[in-house]
């Protein structure tokens, strides 16, 4: 297995090197041909690995790579491990990158800068597996980093525009103060362990669930600390409550880059190091009910904003950040096998989605507005159908007693159950949230369906079309089409549709009774809570139909805003305008922490340097020096061009004065 | 080693020096070939320095008059910082190679003594002769600055001389108590000799005095913005990349050794005018136009870590602080560079007048993402595993220290994207900025060995930890009787009994399998 993990790892970095710096010299198709079957033959590496696992013929293997830092007792060197957890998302992230490599020909074709973007897809691929293959907590930062570089890269990949180069940095800024916590808890694990090898950690983990340990002048107890910590860094990555603006704004990026980086694989780096670190959060109580509480607020907070927005993307990116709450909370209270099962689902239905909507876009001529589309559903009708599977599967479409149902029917309702199951105040909190957030998913689901490939095309009024139509929405009259055709995209986005749809079908059905039931399967790469499984599955009917019905009802709510009454989401935001505003505005998050960070760091920064450095230490410092000089000088001049024979003389005087004094 | 080859190392350069300031116009290639060769010399000094042997090497020793001597000799921490000074001269070369027009000969001669005042104040065993090299080696900086520097270039070496020199003062009449007191000048053995405690606090405070301007802390900092903006590229590259440096090898070498009990003493007073640096200056940058006062305040930013590092007390501070030093020394050096190459076109330092540099300059544009990136302690770069290993050893004597020195990811972050994405993102809204060519093969020469060493020093830390490592244990020892108390100190308890989403289950009957 060595050799494959090693391939699986380097491919993607040795492409990015060669498509980055060889780029207009390479050629487009050589870059694009170089990258994608770096990432294919990595992908092709890893199912085996995955399939070991789930015979249980592999065991959980370390494959050294090279000495890193040893720094006293702090050391820590370049290794990758790969058992049952990472070769989870091994799949994960080479099946989806390779997919989205692929359709990115299709999409990305008139783009003049293809090898760089590329580059940048293999390099993100190559951090994220660092990131998920680390044996300690600072490989595991690198790869966090990385990736971190990577999405700030490709956000900002259409540079030019100034929204575009905005939402890189405020990705890249808001992620770093995740990092903060990140780096924190790893020096405090490190001063509490010693060491900073994970399996060294999880082991000792529990024993020292007692103790407590100084943080800023205060007693805490060690691993709650440790584990908030190190959580802070997860809710950056994952977008969660409080630290998901930059997510939203993401959405500049080429929509590939949306389905790769913010839905199937970076932003599940924290729930993935949540799970990672299990061992070390179930000896925090403190701060494993944190998490449950924020995994839950998020669901239910992105799921509102979701409902209200326009762009297609943007209603996607808020259902990602609304779906990671349901896998924070599925940790936060235990189920980790749960959560994990969701990330592996979600990553199929949510790059289906992405990339179908991107398809979308690509057919409607860069439009993304949903009020600009309508009656897609004949013009492109494969895409159709992948949408529709997509939204099945995330609405969660399965019947408990038919034993059968879409991927998200098979995950999210075992995160409700488990929620259910716990039976603590907490849990009981996250289990309604979770079933609200159900069906606002339902719902803005359905509603971006219905408003995208139901009712009359609205497309003349967009922009873009009617740059690409030459006429005005007056000219083209009863053709609200304004004679565009949109056209079906090319196969190699269409390839990646299929093989996500068959995912976002099949992936709940097939892996359940491994990823939920199945211990053996995790081998203690996680923890896996044995009771909490059976009581997940004990629990009452309302429980198990509960996701069914509000999905119904979601359905069906949209369905007469949407379709039967379309009158009335305007009517509804006449009537209660303040809350639409509220939600519409995203909370107000934005305008809020413009208001206390970035603005109060900008006019600090003018006075430190107006008032501190120029008005306080240069005026009464040199510059008051000087003056006293000057007034008591005759030629100032003399002075100001003859300090360096003074400061020279000085030193020769010192000079003389030492050897003077060594001699008598 | 059969021949003193500290003392080469410096003859090299100071021939090369007389023989520019009669060469003109060749005084270029004759610069060149000298620091190369010093350079070289550097390379065979390294590879025949011995990780495990003697604690000084390649000592030579000359007595001048009564104690006062000759004495040179390193250890790891003065090899890896001379090393620093002899690989970036030939690139300072190469940045001055088109940019300077007026005087070549006498600048050329100016840069090269320069080099023989650096390798000297690092490898001086004397605390005379090292005061000599130490004080010395800033003239040719304010020549440089003063003769080919900006508009204006006196105020800016008036400024830098007056912080000097008070400093400079009082640590020569500490240096005198020192000798009298301890009986002599040698570096090793003051470095052994236990000072008495009262004692101690006024030669630590003059020391302080001037070393705290070279590094420099806050609030001795406002010469360097002026004296950056107005030094020709070279002369920043040097600025940032040695002679700040020269600060925290003295603390490293004087306060630390000399004085550990008052460096305790000291310690949160450091630490206080550390973390008011972090904040302060970082907040600073984010509002400067122009190029190289942004860089220069991220310098004392990043010193700052530096100084949190050395006085945490402890292996990983230590080592983390050097690692600091030679990533900022090379980081910072190219990112003055990189506005050198923009300033050769333009003529401008000002952010505002580029933009879109992305598109006609992509590989500038590369080059310039790297050391942005190292610059904000990117793991896989040099600069992640300084400010780690510091952070990390600062944590371990404070958690607030530790806390508010880290905010610097975040405003380091911000800063210099905020930077990089004026200058390299966003539309070429200036026609000559976009007309300008992307980087020349000379550039593509003094860029590149900086961005392998980054790199290097990213990911295998271990070259430059491994000399270090013994002088840095030793000196560890040393302080460990006078460190300060944590206050992340670790308290045992009784474990809890079970995983805190332990439950309890009894199977009931029929509601099935999901």
């Amino acid at each position: 297995m060595e050799t494959q993990i090693l391939i699986i790892v380097f491919a993607p970095l040795i492409a990015a090197i060669i498509a980055g710096l060889g780029n207009r010299m390479l050629g487009n198709a050589l870059a694009k041909s170089i990258t994608t079957g770096g990432l294919f033959l990595s992908a092709a590496l890893s199912w085996p690995i995955f399939i070991g696992f789930l015979s249980g013929t592999h065991t959980a293997e370390v494959v050294p790579v090279l000495q890193w830092v040893q720094s006293g007792d702090l050391t820590f060197d370049w290794a990758l491990r790969v058992d049952a957890l990472t070769a989870v998302m091994l799949v994960v992230i080479n099946s989806v990158s390779a997919l989205v490599h692929l359709y990115s020909w299709g999409y990305m074709e008139e783009d003049p800068d293809q090898p760089r973007f590329f580059a940048y897809l293999s390099l993100f691929t190559f951090a994220m597996l660092m990131l998920v293959t680390a044996d300690n907590l600072v490989q595991m930062f690198f790869g966090w980093e990385g990736v971190g570089l990577a999405s700030y890269l490709l956000i900002g990949f259409w540079f030019k525009k100034p929204s575009a180069g905005a939402a890189a940095i405020k990705a890249f800024v808001v992620n770093r103060v995740g990092d903060l916590g990140f780096m924190l808890g790893i020096f405090g694990t490190f001063l509490v362990f010693q060491t900073t090898s994970i399996p060294e950690i999880l082991a000792a983990s529990a024993g020292m669930s007692g103790s407590t340990i100084g943080f800023l002048g205060m007693r805490l107890p060690t691993m709650d600390i440790l584990c908030f910590l190190l959580f802070i860094g997860a809710m950056g990555k994952s977008a969660q409550l409080g630290l998901h603006t930059w997510l939203p704004d993401a959405m500049e990026g080429p929509t590939p880059v949306s389905a790769l980086i913010h839905a199937a694989t970076m932003v599940t780096a924290g729930v993935f190091m949540v799970c990672r670190l299990s061992p070390m959060f179930e000896a925090a109580p403190t701060a494993l009910m944190i998490v449950t509480i924020v995994g839950a607020a998020t669901c239910f907070f992105a799921a509102t904003i979701g409902t209200t927005q326009w762009d297609i993307k943007r209603v996607i990116a808020y259902s990602t950040c609304s779906q990671l709450g349901y896998m924070f909370f599925a940790a936060g209270i235990g189920a980790y096998g749960v959560a994990m099962f969701h990330l592996f689902t979600h990553a199929f239905f949510k790059a289906l989605l992405f990339l179908g909507a991107g398809s979308v876009i690509h057919a409607m001529h860069h439009e993304q507005d949903m009020r600009y589309y309508g009656g897609l559903r004949k013009a492109i009708p494969i895409t159709f159908v992948a949408m529709l599977l997509g939204t099945l599967a995330i609405t969660g479409l399965g019947v408990y007693h038919l034993g059968a149902g879409f991927a998200g029917f098979w995950s999210k309702d075992a995160i409700l159950e488990a929620a259910f199951a716990r039976g603590t105040t907490t849990s009981a909190i996250a289990f309604w949230a979770g079933v609200t957030a159900a069906l606002l998913t339902s719902f803005y689901s359905w509603r971006l369906m219905f408003l995208t490939f139901w009712g009359k095309p609205r497309w003349i009024e967009s922009e873009h079309i009617q740059h690409t139509v030459h006429k005005t929405p007056e000219e083209a009259g009863e053709d609200t089409t304004g004679g565009y055709h949109p056209h079906e995209s090319p196969i190699a986005m269409l390839i990646p549709l299929a093989v996500l749809s068959t995912g976002a079908v099949l992936a709940g059905q097939v892996f359940a009774p491994s990823f939920i039931d199945d211990a053996a399967f995790w081998a203690g790469s996680i923890f896996y809570n044995e009771n909490l499984i059976h009581a997940l599955h004990d629990v009452p009917y309302w429980v198990k139909y509960s996701a069914f019905v509000v999905m119904v009802l979601g359905f069906v709510g949209a369905y007469i805003a949407y379709i039967a009454k379309p009158d009335i989401p305007a009517k509804f935001v006449a009537s209660f305008g303040w809350l639409h505003n509220f939600v519409f505005r995203k909370w107000y998050f934005d305008e809020l922490y413009d208001a206390i960070f970035v603005k109060p760091a900008f006019w600090f920064g003018r006075q430190f340097w107006k008032l501190g450095d120029v008005g306080t230490i240069d005026r009464f410092g040199p510059n008051g020096i000087a003056a006293v000089v000057q007034r008591g000088s005759v030629a100032a001049k003399t002075i100001q061009s003859g300090y360096l024979y003074t400061y020279a003389l000085i030193m020769l005087l010192g000079l003389i004065a030492a050897v003077t004094y060594v001699l008598l | 080693m059969d021949f003193p080859i500290l003392t080469t190392m410096m003859l090299v350069p100071l021939a090369a020096a007389i023989a520019c300031l009669f060469a003109g116009q060749a005084s270029r290639v004759i610069a060149l070939g000298a620091t190369l060769l010093t350079f070289g010399l550097g390379v065979m000094l390294w590879a025949n320095y011995e990780i495990d042997g003697a604690q000084w090497q390649f000592q030579e020793k000359y007595e001048l008059v009564a104690g006062f001597s000759y004495a040179l000799g390193i250890d790891g921490i003065a090899l890896m910082l001379i090393m620093l000074s002899v690989f970036l001269m030939p690139i300072c070369i190469l940045a001055s190679w088109d940019a300077i027009k007026k005087r070549v000969g006498e600048y050329m001669a100016a840069f090269l003594f320069m080099e023989v005042l650096m390798i000297g104040t690092f490898a001086a065993q004397d605390l005379f002769l090292f005061y000599i090299f130490f004080e010395a080696g800033l003239i040719p900086m304010y020549l440089i600055i003063g003769v080919w520097g900006g508009d204006n270039r006196i105020y800016a070496s008036y400024k830098f001389f007056l912080y000097t020199l008070i400093g400079s003062v009082l640590m020569l009449i500490a240096m005198f108590w020192m000798v009298s007191e301890a009986g002599t000048s040698d570096i090793p053995t003051l470095m052994q000799y236990d000072f008495p405690g009262g004692a101690q606090t006024w030669l630590w405070l003059a020391f302080f005095a001037s070393f705290a301007v070279k590094v420099p802390m806050w609030p001795f900092h406002t010469w360097l913005p002026d004296a950056h903006v107005q030094a020709p590229t070279a002369g920043s590259v040097i600025l940032a990349g040695v002679l700040l440096k020269l600060g925290g090898y003295g603390f490293i070498r004087f306060s630390l050794p000399m004085f550990p009990e008052a460096s305790a003493d000291f310690a949160w007073f450091v630490f206080i005018l550390s973390m008011i640096a972090v904040i302060y200056t970082s907040l600073v940058a984010l509002v400067q136009a122009d190029m190289k006062k942004l860089i220069a305040y991220s310098s004392v930013a990043h010193m700052a870590i530096v100084t949190v590092g050395l006085f945490a007390f402890n292996v990983q501070g230590l080592e983390g602080a050097m690692i600091v030093m030679l990533s900022h020394g090379l980081v910072s050096g190219a990112l003055f560079l990189c506005v050198g190459v923009i300033y050769d076109r333009l003529h401008t330092r000002e952010i505002e007048r580029y933009g879109g540099l992305s598109i006609n300059m992509p590989y500038y544009a590369l080059f310039f993402l790297l050391f942005t990136m190292a610059s904000i302690g990117l793991p896989g770069t040099s600069g992640f595993v300084g400010e780690f290993l510091s952070l990390a050893g600062i944590y371990q004597t404070s958690s607030l220290v530790a806390l508010v020195s880290t905010t610097g990811i975040i405003l380091g972050a911000a800063y210099m994207l905020y930077l990089y994405r004026r200058v390299a993102f966003g539309d070429q809204k200036n026609a000559d900025a976009a007309a300008m060519k992307d980087i020349t093969a000379r550039e593509w020469i003094m860029m590149t060995p900086i961005a392998a060493v980054v790199l290097w020093m990213g990911v295998y830390p271990e070259s430059f930890l491994a000399p270090m490592r013994a002088d840095i244990a030793a000196l560890d020892a040393r302080l460990a009787a006078s460190a300060p108390i944590s206050d992340a100190a670790l308290a045992s308890g009784e474990p809890l009994e079970k995983a805190a989403n332990a439950i309890e289950f009894e199977a009931h009957e029929g509601e099935g399998q999901h």
